[in-house]
């Protein structure tokens, strides 16, 4: 064999004490890591084919194994880091674009913690959420101008199509493909009980799902993939796909090997084929073909929808967001740069694009500078990772957030950031039958209803001790949050004080 | 009654069942000290063939035949739970080869051993059940 210059990244470290060589292991890694010795009657393992999932730690009966980070180490340098130096022999030894999955784990700034939140103290009262009702309500969609009444003086409802969230979230596009059915039915089913919307990304609504209709964003997207008037008709809204915060400026590919029976069915394109989804619409070269599209959809579901665009948050992430505003789009959604992908170059997933925190509060301030605000409503997503995250956001301007990462940790993900083999340990990024059982959407649905249920509560408590009752209430309320390590210019562009100020 | 039903559509073929059945009757705290170095004989298992696996244990039938069949009276219905008197049976064996299920097996010490849905353990209810990491097997009523 020549000579390979990678080291494994992690050890897998077994407790013999421990192992009764039940082989769980074994049976339950995709990536063939364990073996077991019938003659000495213990396990092995291949530390070099381990990805670092956690499936085999999660599922020993015995708690013998645990995942630890390897220290062999390169002669240190704060220059070349082992990571540079490894990443460097992959392609020496491939010659091929590194490829990563799920969101930028690079070292940059995460704004929201390094924002805190206020509370109320002697002078307004705090409100308790378990004594007082509380509202989580949120309603996305473009607000009417004013008020129009007929002949007679009544006032007439010109209020445009609205979705209604029981709390300010929704699962973001993951497509049918990238995701798999089971994690598909989890989400959805998860979206009806908590009445909230899940989204179908741009692979199509699988048959079976349309019956989830009433809590479904339906996406299209560059590839158009899966697109028909029942498509457009069944979901609650239309979101249309210009970027990913994971891959800004780039498209999508998903391997012919992946497009096969449902897949290739629900895509409508034939199996084998190659889903490769351009870098930009075709058909959108400005904000008047955009409109061109929003319309195209509205007159397709008869103005009955909502039509959300989305866009990743990048350089001048609030002007485009102002052009979106006056095409028609009743919903922005803004992806930040740490969000998830099923399968991204390395390089643009950790180089392109700006965080949700700054691109969100430019976004607000531009459209409110401007009178357009009401025109629509603003979605943020990109590593949303608790209920504080959201609290932030919505105070910064958001009207609802977009989860996703975090709603595949609730089915089990461990971020090993592996989606782009296909061989998901855990069921949810694969569409290997017998890896995709591994995920039992009652159970799966059940875990996103207890996350989101908990984080519910959570946002109740915090705008409770601020004194607001109503989440719409805290909407753009900046005074609220309070900055800490930033400066000055960071302080002005998120449009927040100093702590202590 | 409460029984233990099996969904082969959930089952992973992972044997994680067997391991917290032989736990399970081991009465011992913790599974590493029970069941290391032990070649388990669980009164769950599981049968797989061609990418189909599923786990089998006793229906705990409403007319059993191995309780009719059994010639000692060491196989009983208790509460609608089939029960095994281990000193009552003769190891005759059958009982075996009556069951349609397969579900009784022979212990080491001769005597037939079989489910008894964890009434007799400290575990109070099936351990397989709780030990299933998919809700492939659970414990339910069903009429």
């Amino acid at each position: 064999m020549a000579v390979n210059f990678l080291y494994p990244d992690y050890e897998v470290s077994r407790n013999d004490d421990r192992c009764i060589a039940c082989r769980v292991c074994e049976r339950q890694c995709a990536n063939e890591v364990h073996e077991f010795l019938a003659d000495t009657n213990k396990m092995v393992s291949d530390d070099a084919k381990c990805v670092n999932c956690h499936r085999c730690v999660a599922l020993c009966p015995t708690r013998a194994l645990k995942i630890v980070k390897n220290n062999n180490t390169y002669k240190e340098n704060a220059n070349w880091s082992a990571k540079t130096m490894n990443e460097l022999y992959r392609q020496a030894s491939s010659g091929g674009v590194l490829l990563s999955s799920m969101g930028n784990p690079e070292n940059y700034p995460v704004y929201f913690d390094k924002i805190l939140l206020n509370a109320s103290q002697v002078t307004n009262p705090s409100i308790d959420p378990l004594r007082e009702p509380m509202e989580t309500r949120v309603f996305l969609g473009a607000k009417p101008q004013n008020i129009e009444r007929d002949e007679a003086g009544r006032i007439v409802n010109n209020l445009p199509p609205h979705l209604t969230l029981s709390m300010p979230m929704m699962f973001s596009a993951m497509s049918y493909g990238s995701i798999s059915y089971n994690a598909h039915e989890s989400l959805a089913r998860a979206a009806e009980e908590l009445g909230i919307l899940y989204n179908t990304g741009e692979g199509g609504l699988h048959e079976d799902f349309y019956c989830y209709g009433k809590n479904t964003i339906v996406q299209v997207a560059s590839g158009r993939f899966g697109v028909h008037p029942d498509y457009l008709n069944s979901g609650a809204a239309i979101e249309i796909k210009i970027g990913q915060g994971a891959k800004p400026g780039i498209g999508g590919h998903l391997p012919g090997e992946k497009i096969v029976g449902d897949i290739s069915r629900t895509r409508m394109i034939p199996e084998g084929s190659d889903a490769i989804s351009p870098a930009p619409h075709h058909d959108i070269y400005s904000i008047e073909d955009l409109r061109q599209l929003v319309f195209s959809l509205k007159e397709a579901t008869n103005y009955q929808k909502p039509i959300i665009v989305k866009i990743a948050a990048v350089h001048n992430v609030a002007a485009i967001a102002s052009g979106i505003a006056r095409s028609g789009a009743d919903i922005i959604a803004i992806d930040g740069f740490r969000g998830g992908t099923g399968a991204a170059p390395t390089r643009i997933r950790d180089h392109v694009g700006v965080p949700i925190e700054l691109a969100l509060a430019g976004v607000d301030k531009r459209l409110r500078d401007e009178g357009i605000r009401d025109n629509v409503s603003i979605v943020a997503g990109g590593s949303i990772r608790s209920s504080a995250d959201i609290v932030k956001a919505i105070a910064l301007g958001a009207d609802c957030v977009y989860i996703a990462t975090a709603a595949l940790i609730a089915l089990g993900c461990h971020l090993c950031r592996s989606c782009h083999t296909g061989k998901c340990n855990w069921g949810i990024a694969t569409q290997v039958p017998d890896l995709v059982k591994r995920l039992n959407p009652e159970i799966g649905y059940k875990r996103l209803v207890n996350l989101l249920t908990a984080w519910q509560h959570e946002i109740k408590e915090m705008i409770g001790g601020m004194g607001i009752n109503s989440i719409e209430s805290l909407k753009g309320n900046r005074l609220m949050l309070r900055g800490v390590g930033l400066s000055e210019k960071e302080l002005e562009i998120l449009g927040i004080k100093y702590a202590g100020e | 009654m409460k029984r233990v039903y099996v969904n082969e559509k959930w089952c992973l073929g992972c044997h994680l069942c067997e391991y917290y059945c032989a736990f399970g009757e081991s009465n011992k705290k913790d599974m590493a000290r029970a069941l290391k170095d032990i070649k388990i004989n669980p009164k769950i298992w599981i049968e797989e063939k061609d990418g189909v696996s599923f786990a089998v244990s006793c229906r705990h039938c409403k007319e059993p035949l191995c309780v009719k069949s059994c010639i000692t009276g060491a196989l009983t219905i208790k509460d609608g739970v089939v029960t095994i008197n281990k000193d009552k049976c003769i190891s005759c064996y059958t009982c075996i080869l009556i069951c349609p299920y397969g579900a009784v097996s022979p212990s080491e010490d001769g005597a037939v051993q079989k489910c008894e849905l964890c009434v007799k353990t400290t575990w109070g209810t099936p351990a397989c059940v709780e030990g299933c990491p998919n809700g492939a097997i659970v414990f339910e009523e069903r009429g």
